[in-house]
């Protein structure tokens, strides 16, 4: 694994998420998390934005980050299957976010003491971004798993649906600039155990984890979301907005 | 949903040294939620470095019908006004 393709990964977990959190821009239950969600999903893209231009640059093409993130197929994207998760109702999006940035927040803390300038300093903004994001997705995946009848049935169905893709957020080959994903799992599983003990939830013991994101072999989802997100730009090739 | 969320007054400081002001209102479970809440919908631009919720509920308003005997006898007290000193730039915000 070089540096260029371990950055891509990180950018497309970054953009994937944040697209999906982002389609519910417009559609949220509440006014308040109706700003809350796209909040988050613009912090996953300009990560995500900052990670394809280093990508670009160490690979050298001369690609930019719209190239990056618009012109590559869904076969070219090595993005975790976790993040390309369908949003589901509220409950399966809160969940993901909670799983996704419990990673993420040791991973960046890990990542601040990088010998690599651009990681170090992507790492100094999104470890404060990915704190807020457990916090918020956390606090609903507490009050929905410890509420109504129904939103408690509603967490754990998101529960049993998602627990099989975190294993993959482990995998991967380290490169010495970026923190070893298999070492952040003890930081995760404290943060998941802490709220779901809150939440009345338990994880499930994953028989047969879901992966292959990173060798590019996505759901079917992921296609029809590329399809939406890259539409005005590969109809109008090299349009700057 | 709303009719069963109750209401929040939100308010932000902007520096320190200046007071918290009302910004708004905002529809939140509890305290926390209302707290989250204030931060993503009041402070997406950076207004400030402290945010206050108060349950609206809380709050005991003036009653307009008394705004006349409440506030006009002030009017024509101008020498409550403290134009007629000068503020040293060294006390600051007053």
């Amino acid at each position: 694994m070089t540096l260029a393709g371990a950055i891509l990964e990180l950018a497309d977990d970054h953009l994937v998420l944040g697209h999906r959190v982002s389609e519910w821009c417009g559609h949220a239950p509440m006014l308040e998390e109706d700003l809350a969600m796209p909040n988050m999903a613009l912090d996953l893209i300009g990560t995500a934005r900052t990670l394809y231009e280093y990508a670009a640059e160490l690979e050298g093409k001369g690609q930019s980050e719209d190239d990056m993130a618009y012109l590559r197929g869904e076969r070219e994207y090595r993005n975790c299957l976790l993040v390309e998760r369908p949003n589901g109702d509220f409950a399966h999006t809160m969940l993901r976010q909670l799983f996704f940035a419990a990673f993420m927040e040791p991973y960046w803390q890990a990542a601040l003491n990088s010998e690599d300038k651009v990681v170090r300093g992507v790492a100094g903004k999104a470890v404060k971004e990915m704190a807020y994001h457990i916090r918020h997705a956390g606090e609903w995946v507490i009050r929905l798993g410890d509420g109504t009848e129904e939103s408690a049935r509603r967490m754990q169905d998101a529960v049993s649906a998602l627990a099989i893709y975190t294993d993959e957020l482990f995998e991967g080959n380290a490169v010495s600039e970026l923190p070893d994903r298999a070492a952040i799992r003890s930081d995760w599983t404290a943060t998941v155990s802490h709220i779901f003990a809150e939440a009345g939830l338990e994880l499930p013991e994953t028989k047969f984890p879901q992966t292959g994101g990173r060798s590019g072999k996505h759901g079917e989802g992921l296609g029809h979301m590329l399809a939406e997100m890259q539409s005005v730009y590969r109809a109008h090739p090299g349009a700057s907005w | 949903m709303s009719n069963e969320v109750p209401l929040w007054e939100v308010f932000i400081r902007p520096r320190n040294g200046l007071a918290h002001k009302h910004v708004g209102s905002l529809h939140a479970t509890d305290e926390v939620m209302a707290l989250q809440a204030a931060r993503d919908v009041y402070t997406r631009r950076g207004e400030g470095n402290s945010i206050w919720v108060v349950p609206s509920v809380a709050i005991t308003a003036s009653d307009p019908d008394q705004a006349a005997e409440n506030f006009e006898p002030t009017g024509d007290k101008i020498y409550r006004h403290p134009t007629f000193y000068e503020i040293p730039e060294e006390v600051g915000h007053m």
